[in-house]
């Protein structure tokens, strides 16, 4: 029986032959992922009558939200996951420093093809690029993993998005996934597994790959894959935790949906504020003011983005009355960005550059706005209030897009410097 | 339990859990108790002030959508709410609601029909939502969750299956 990725994984994990959309399966993930939010899920286990997690090895923990911690309240909650880590055995604990989960999740060879990732984070689907079924649960369902070792999940619906052809130079993942999410809605893939395929798929780098599973949230979906290749191999060679075992989609498996994409008619594209589906061509709000530009979170943080900015700022300077924020998404990349001389690009140009974490992508510090100000940001959300304030505008777009805004002072095509 | 009655506060579509729990407080406000002060700060300031136990949201599609954060439904749980009847639901927010046994119903044509305002009633076991434009129903809840939607909530299934896993 041919099957989806996620009918074939699911299938796998459940030790069944197959399974159909709308069918409910226990399963064990390989990974249970969470972060700041570690502490109130050890409270929630706690109350569950929990004493020891059922598999210390299945845990990776990181801090990365608010982080290093900005106030006592915040350092509070990284002393107690520090505590639940120590007195349960994990091992796969990242601490202050060390970057945003899902990137580190996949620097750490820890997101494997054919494994399941279960998070208690919104963009958990991130590490499907390599290849893993990868969804985002909530705290209570968390802390049962933690207690009970399982949790129930419906087999979703399918959607394959094929992208053929190739894109125009400058044009990114980032206006890909934004595109999508402007034609298809916010909950255009509600409850849905969305597969990428197609040639400009292949061709993209992983970093760029990354883009669209960790965007998929923001449709709506369970999860999102991307069928594992030889880069994704040669990514793993001497990094896999664990020896592992690819899960592909049959050639003939039923989608509930499909849609395709040439690759050479996208555009570079924008969200507007408040929305991520409300994305425009960048050409139609170019010239709008902006007082913040954040390059850095899990979506567009990664060495790519720092060079595909640095190019931009190489030799310019941040425009007076705008500020340049850059947080790299995790250590190894700020590590490879000052060898690369991106750093200091930076800050030649005026950036504030910060340490790896989340930084201000759902309002916590290092650079939230002001009432009234207007942030351009590399993020995947920018729903009102998200970076703080409800009375301020948040623009969504590719880290190009983001350096060229902080030369301009307004948002700015590159090619237009 | 099977039976809600409350004044409905009926709300668009894709509203978001940054405005139904601000982002800035998923760290700095932990005891459940706390939480229903912030429910809809950024929707609806009027809504945690004035909303009382049994009261039904009606949203449209995409109800909860965007962050994991389960203080988005604990900020409602906890205040009573009676349910939520949306034309659709985020998939995490879903399952955060019946994880604490809040009813997340949906039924797209209530929705048209409901006022803003007006007193409703929901009646869980037959599966009908009855409002001053009629009678509508809704499916079932999947019956593989009903077992922990009837130990009220996740965190007692879990306590339960843990007590009798240790009974061996």
């Amino acid at each position: 029986m041919a099957q989806t990725f996620a009918e074939k994984i699911l299938a796998k994990k459940a030790g069944l032959s197959h399974t159909v959309p709308g069918q409910i399966v226990e399963i064990t993930p390989d990974v249970a992922l969470s972060h700041d939010n570690t502490a109130p899920i050890y409270g929630i286990f706690q109350e569950m009558g929990g004493r020891r997690v059922f598999d210390p090895e299945m845990h990776a923990i990181f801090i990365d939200h608010a982080a290093p911690a900005p106030t006592t309240k915040h350092a509070e909650n990284h002393r107690v996951i520090r505590q639940v880590v120590a007195e349960q055995g994990i091992e796969n604990f990242f601490d202050v420093g060390r970057g945003i989960c899902h990137q580190v999740l996949v620097e750490e060879g820890l997101a494997l093809p054919g494994e399941v990732v279960l998070g208690s984070d919104s963009h958990t689907p991130h590490a499907g690029v390599m290849g893993a079924f990868a969804a985002g649960i909530g705290r209570s369902e968390m802390a049962s993993i933690w207690a009970v070792g399982s949790l129930w999940l419906r087999v979703p619906e399918s959607m394959k998005i094929t992208v053929e052809g190739q894109f125009q130079p400058g044009v990114t993942a980032k206006d890909l996934a934004l595109k999508v999410i402007g034609d298809l809605g916010a909950d255009g893939a509600l409850y849905i597994s969305v597969e990428w395929h197609g040639e400009a798929i292949r061709a993209m780098s992983l970093s760029q790959r990354a883009v669209l599973p960790n965007m998929m949230a923001e449709m709506g979906a369970k999860n999102s894959f991307v069928p594992p290749d030889e880069k994704v191999i040669a990514f793993l060679d001497g990094r896999a935790r664990r020896p592992f075992e690819l899960v592909l989609p049959d050639e003939d498996a039923v989608y509930a949906q499909s849609h395709t994409y040439a690759a050479g008619d996208i555009e570079p594209m924008i969200a507007c504020p408040h929305t991520v589906d409300n994305v425009r061509p960048l050409s139609q709000v170019a010239g709008t003011r902006a007082h913040q530009a954040f390059l850095g979170t899990c979506t567009n943080g990664r060495l790519e983005d720092l060079a595909a900015a640095a190019e931009i700022l190489k030799g310019r300077n941040v425009a007076p009355g705008t500020r340049l924020v850059v947080i790299p998404a995790s250590s190894q990349v700020y590590l490879d960005a000052l060898k690369a001389g991106y750093i200091e690009i930076f800050i030649e140009a005026g950036a504030a550059v910060e340490s790896p974490g989340c930084g201000p992508c759902m309002g916590n510090h290092m650079g939230v706005p002001a009432v009234g100000e207007v942030s351009v940001s590399t993020a995947n959300r920018n729903f009102r209030g998200r970076m703080g304030t409800k009375e301020s505008d948040v623009y969504l777009a590719s880290p190009a897009v983001v350096a060229a805004t902080a030369v301009a002072g307004e948002i700015t095509h590159p090619k237009d410097l | 339990m099977s039976m809600i009655r409350g004044r409905v506060w009926k709300y668009g579509d894709n509203v978001n859990t940054d405005v139904i729990f601000p982002g800035k407080y998923t760290y700095t406000v932990s005891d459940p108790k706390e939480m229903p002060q912030y429910a809809l700060e950024d929707l609806d300031p009027r809504f945690a002030k004035e909303m009382l136990p049994g009261d039904v949201i009606v949203g449209g599609t995409n109800w909860g959508c965007g962050s994991s954060r389960e203080q988005a439904v604990m900020c409602l749980s906890e205040a009573k709410l009676g349910a939520i009847v949306a034309k659709s639901f985020a998939r995490i927010y879903y399952r955060n609601c019946l994880n604490n046994a809040l009813p997340a119903l949906t039924c797209p044509e209530a929705v048209d029909a409901i006022q803003n305002g007006e007193t409703i009633e929901i009646d869980l076991s037959a599966g009908e939502i009855r409002c001053a434009a009629g009678i509508f129903d809704f499916p079932p809840l999947p019956e593989a969750v009903m077992d922990i939607f009837e130990a009220g909530g996740l965190i007692e299934y879990t306590r339960q299956k843990l007590d009798a896993d240790k009974r061996g």
